[in-house]
């Protein structure tokens, strides 16, 4: 696909976020949303596993799967890459921000199954991306991402102190806001017209 | 057909194998801290392989902390001062610490990994605290959901400890749990029998260490325990004592009143055992024999749910508004609580009511 790497960096950052547009990678973003602290350090990881992740199965897939014909193990090969780089996150979030490491807890190996990541690598594969294409859409994905639960964290953080009707609390306000959120990002859309 | 088997199982091998490969080298390098140094109380210095959490590298060294949940960070027991090592302050261990433990540097041992050189301070009395390996001489059936256990210890042989404390049990793998698990319970019996320890364990439903005692475990099994553990005994004074427990909370009681009975002790004592109803009430006879046998105690069973049990002739309802008839001064008068948060916070709150200063309490929170 002839498009500019960096158009399609800035995409997925905004107009296409994967989040707010795709609502992919849900679960983890309305549990961690909580603390700006915790919010940044996920999307951090979320961006790290994203970005690699997409370089390695671009890789795996047009340099191992297609010239074998073995293009239908690509679900299981992605998975298992995926599960390798959380596991290397892991072990690299523990060794320098132990207190990061704890306040994650179970969605940091949960990212394995964070859906915004293994959909990032199977739309690249379907839009037909080039390599670097592929890579800055997995980056400008991760900082999507990042950006949506910053967003989310600190709106969150100024409802701590306002009053919200019972059963509003938590996620049911999450929802509504990323709602919200949502409508705004697709605005950005409008920049593309605009030549 | 055979070539495109062989290229799938070689593709998902290589990628996999490549993929593990490059997990143990991160993990080499990543995970690998060394030999750490453990100094504690400026006194003994343990050398141990960096990477396991504090109470865990203690442990391996015979140095046992008190964790009722077993290094799972739910029970806030496992405190030790970290004066310096040991890392930032978790999430986890913050819930558990008061300001003057966070001032001081008290933490979470189960928490805390050693990944460096670490000074720590602990009572000196947890030096004492031993592994013990015993046999299952008895089990008695005391309701139908509350087993008695004696133990009878092999190596060491004794344990010294005082009437109320507790020791941790190990649990064993079995058909529902593959992982060995380690529980706080009450000793039940008196010091001067210390060549055993006698618990009373609730069943708990799919609890692993209940299930285990409840289901599996048989006379003449070999089992672990550390120990002696906790700083629920009574105080060496003359006053007037009011003993509240329920459920299995009966078991540092029966420890406590049996040792008092031994030493003659002539105090005023009250002790008011709770249950549901009268299928859960357990040792009356013998809480009664100890009221002809001893000076001045009283043992008063009370049943929460008395339209269950229409045959009761006793006490009915909750304890707390119980207590007021059978205080004589609250000034010289000392409560000991054991059994569920709830009971030991409403008994506490109406005990502190009515004037009595000094509340202990072995809460099962």
């Amino acid at each position: 696909m002839d498009i500019n790497p960096l158009v399609i960096f800035m995409a997925a950052i905004f107009t296409s976020n994967i989040l707010l547009t795709n609502f992919l990678g849900m679960c983890s973003y309305l549990s961690v949303s909580k603390e700006i602290e915790s919010s940044a350090g996920l999307g951090m990881a979320v961006f790290f596993v994203l970005t690699l992740t997409s370089a390695i199965n671009y890789i795996v897939y047009h340099y191992i799967l297609v010239p074998m014909d073995l293009i239908y193990l690509q679900y299981i090969i992605f998975i298992i890459v995926i599960a390798a780089f959380v596991q290397l996150t892991e072990l690299i979030i523990e060794r320098f921000s132990p207190v990061l490491y704890y306040t994650l807890g179970i969605f940091l190996p949960l990212i394995t199954v964070n859906c915004a990541i293994l959909g990032v690598s199977l739309f690249m594969i379907i839009r037909q991306y080039s390599f670097i294409q592929a890579v800055l859409y997995g980056a400008g994905s991760g900082i999507g991402w990042l950006l949506a639960i910053l967003a989310l964290a600190g709106i969150r953080n100024r409802l701590k102190e306002k009053y919200l009707p019972q059963g509003m609390n938590n996620a049911a306000i999450s929802l509504i806001i990323t709602g919200i959120m949502a409508l705004a990002f697709i605005g950005f859309s409008g920049v593309a017209i605009i030549q | 057909m055979l070539s495109l088997i062989i290229n799938n199982v070689v593709i998902f091998a290589g990628i996999g194998g490549f993929l593990a490969l490059l997990l143990v080298i991160a993990d080499y390098f990543l995970a690998n801290y060394g030999d750490c140094q453990i100094d504690i109380n400026g006194k003994k210095k343990l050398t141990v392989k960096g990477g396991s959490s504090l109470l865990n590298s203690l442990a391996e060294n015979n140095v046992f902390i008190p964790s009722a949940c077993g290094g799972r960070g739910t029970c806030g027991l496992c405190k030790v001062k970290v004066k310096e090592g040991g890392g930032p302050l978790l999430p986890t261990e913050r819930p558990y610490l008061d300001a003057d433990e966070l001032k001081n540097g008290v933490r979470l041992s189960c928490q805390v990994k050693v990944k460096e050189d670490i000074i720590i301070s602990i009572p000196e009395a947890l030096f004492s605290i031993r592994k013990f390996k015993g046999v299952v001489e008895t089990i008695i059936d005391y309701t139908y959901d509350t087993k008695g256990l004696v133990i009878k210890l092999i190596e060491p042989a004794k344990i010294d400890f005082k009437a109320g404390q507790y020791i941790q049990l190990e649990s064993k793998k079995y058909a529902k749990s593959k992982q060995v698990v380690s529980r706080a319970y009450s000793m039940a019996n008196c010091p001067e029998n210390n060549n055993v320890v006698e618990l009373i364990i609730r069943r708990v439903p799919d609890g692993i260490m209940t299930t285990f005692v409840h289901d599996y475990l048989k006379k003449d099994d070999e089992l672990y325990l550390t120990g002696p553990y906790g700083d629920f005994f009574i105080r060496d004074t003359d006053t007037d004592m009011i003993f509240v427990a329920g459920g299995s909370g009966m078991a540092p009681f029966k420890g406590i009143i049996e040792d008092l009975y031994k030493k003659e002790s002539k105090q005023h004592i009250v002790y008011f055992f709770g249950a549901r109803t009268t299928e859960d009430l357990f040792l009356v006879d013998e809480m009664k024999e100890y009221e002809k046998k001893m000076a001045d105690f009283t043992f008063i069973p009370v049943i929460s749910q008395p339209e269950k049990s229409p045959d009761w002739k006793g006490e009915s309802g909750y304890i707390p508004p119980l207590l007021d008839k059978h205080i004589r001064d609250p000034k010289n008068t000392e409560g000991y609580l054991c059994g569920s948060p709830a009971l030991i916070a409403s008994t506490e709150k109406k005990m502190k009511e009515l004037g009595i200063e000094n509340v202990y309490y072995d809460s099962f929170g």
